[in-house]
């Protein structure tokens, strides 16, 4: 006797706890298994690039924080690096560091986030996320003493940043420096070697190497293939060929090795931020530029290795005091561009593990 | 530090293999016609090595629409950033790179959605972020929003009213 089957097709999402937002999955079954995948975007478009050629640069400032609001400072940090690099702005020292101290506490809060949020798809309920909420907590203060906002945090400026750190920054960012490395042991005791992590993740969601370059992911989904590829160090900016750091890279491009990436980069990030608050200087925090201030014609591409991968802005100005058109690379976006690829083959349950390890954040994918 | 390669230089090595695909060329960009960007983006890919596609934008000019790859090598580390004009408004055509980087998959369909132009030969070319039955493409400068605060926005941008 022949059993009569057929496909089945699912949505998950855009109302899922374990969309991270407002994500959405149309995935056809055959039996338990997923023979294919389309991704719906667009539950959160608000039509920020349109928006952005209505204000002017400085108001965009803002805007970039509402991207991916889990790692505001990397967005300011690449919208102001490619309007300097239009206008050819210079930045003083003291504020090339605190901008660098800044965007590595921020990949470390965005880091914590995605491997918390990573276990809590897997099964682990909010107990691993209190840890790491715990310790971005931290960085959350260390961000309000600075200026004053914990998530959006409108923070730098063409040519330096909007405030100099206060007395008690200092002391604050060295009692967290120290206690980190402390804390992502915790972490590797907790989960590292856990046999449930492990089964859930070693070899599943299988991403070769050839296919993230040729994909355009970046960032840790990049990195766990086997590619030494961290703009920091391929293409330097701002003051990131003074400090002494590796490129962590995985092997298999599985689950696994996309978590371990956020792990090794955390410590890298710590001892980034440990050599920046050695060798900060005394001085000016900003080079005055006039809030309505116009970019000569011309066009410009900037961009940082954000938490998530290379973040981008391609800014073309006309010569006036509002930006002609405002364009963000999203690296969120593009490294679900093989999510289809990644799941197919598995079951329901690998492909919400394997969505979790890619880490997004749907400000980005939607804009 | 990632090394630019010079439009000129590149713009020289395409015209041998393709006469007349490079309208014009300078130390930044080479600018390639459109119906020739899928064989001039091929050659150079295996030439140059550009594995990585960066990023694509879209610029509408109002009297031509702009489109700009950055394209990277990881093995040697330089990119090359190729460019290319759709002078067509009611209906630009384009075609995709897709076939030789998947990563223009979503950047195309969102230039598709945002700008309007269609990339031929691209496998699933419709709306990304805004629904079917959305009429125009927010991102050309003929779209107009109201401003908050006043204003309307026009061709040329905000007029403050």
């Amino acid at each position: 006797m022949t059993l009569n089957t057929e496909q089945v097709i699912i949505n998950i999402g855009p109302q899922h706890p374990s969309t991270h937002g407002v994500f959405r999955m149309r995935v056809t079954f055959d039996g338990e298994v997923i023979i294919d995948m389309e991704p719906v975007f667009g539950y959160l478009h608000r039509g920020i690039e349109k928006l952005a050629e209505h204000k002017t640069y400085v108001q965009n400032i803002p805007f970039t924080d509402r991207l991916d609001y889990l790692a505001a400072m990397s967005n300011n940090f690449a919208y102001v690096l490619a309007v300097e690099k239009l206008a050819g702005i210079e930045v003083p020292e003291r504020a090339e560091y605190i901008r660098i101290i800044m965007a590595e506490l921020m990949r470390i809060s965005s880091h914590l986030m995605g491997v918390g949020f990573f276990l809590n798809d897997m099964g682990a309920f909010m107990t691993p996320v209190l840890y790491m909420l715990r310790e971005r907590e931290k960085i959350l203060d260390l961000f309000e003493m600075a200026c004053g906002q914990r998530l959006t945090y409108n923070y730098m400026r063409f040519g330096g940043v909007s405030h100099d750190i206060p007395g008690e920054f200092m002391p604050a960012l060295k009692r967290f420096i120290d206690e980190m490395p402390g804390y992502i042991d915790e972490y590797d005791q907790l989960i590292a070697e856990n046999e449930i992590v492990l089964a859930r993740t070693k070899g599943i969601g299988i991403l070769s190497a050839d296919q993230a370059i040729n994909a355009s992911t970046a960032g840790p989904v990049l990195r766990a293939t086997g590619v030494k590829w961290d703009l920091r160090k391929a293409d330097p900016y701002s003051i990131y060929d003074r400090f002494d750091f590796d490129v962590p890279t995985g092997t298999n491009g599985d689950n696994y090795d996309r978590y371990r990436m956020k792990i090794e980069e955390m410590k890298q990030s710590v001892r980034i931020v440990k050599q920046a608050m050695e060798q900060l200087p005394q001085g000016e925090i900003c080079t005055r530029v006039s809030p309505t201030f116009k970019p000569p014609k011309g066009e410009a591409y900037g961009r940082v290795e954000g938490p998530k991968g290379e973040l981008g802005f391609f800014i073309v100005s006309d010569g006036s005091a509002k930006p002609y058109r405002f364009k963000v690379r999203p690296p969120a976006l593009l490294n679900l561009t093989v999510l289809r690829e990644m799941i197919i083959g598995w079951k329901l349950a690998d492909a919400i593990v394997t969505f979790g390890s890619i880490d997004i954040c749907m400000g980005e994918v939607d804009r | 530090m990632t090394k630019p390669l010079s439009g000129s230089d590149i713009a020289q090595q395409i015209g041998d293999q393709f006469p007349d695909a490079v309208t014009d060329s300078n130390e930044t960009a080479v600018f390639v016609r459109s119906e020739a960007l899928l064989d001039v983006a091929g050659f150079l890919k295996e030439s140059l090595d550009l594995n990585y596609l960066n990023n694509i934008t879209a610029v509408d000019y109002t009297d031509y629409f702009e489109l700009t790859y950055l394209f990277t090598s990881l093995a040697s580390n330089h990119s090359l950033v190729i460019k290319t004009r759709c002078e067509e408004r009611d209906n630009p055509r384009v075609p995709s790179v897709v076939s030789l980087w998947q990563g223009a998959d979503f950047q195309e369909r969102e230039i598709y959605d945002l700008l309007g132009i269609s990339f031929d030969g691209h496998p699933n070319m419709k709306r990304i972020f805004l629904w079917d039955g959305f009429q125009g493409y927010p991102l050309r400068k003929d779209f107009i929003i109201d401003v908050p605060g006043g204003g309307k926005a026009t061709k040329q941008g905000v007029n403050d009213a």
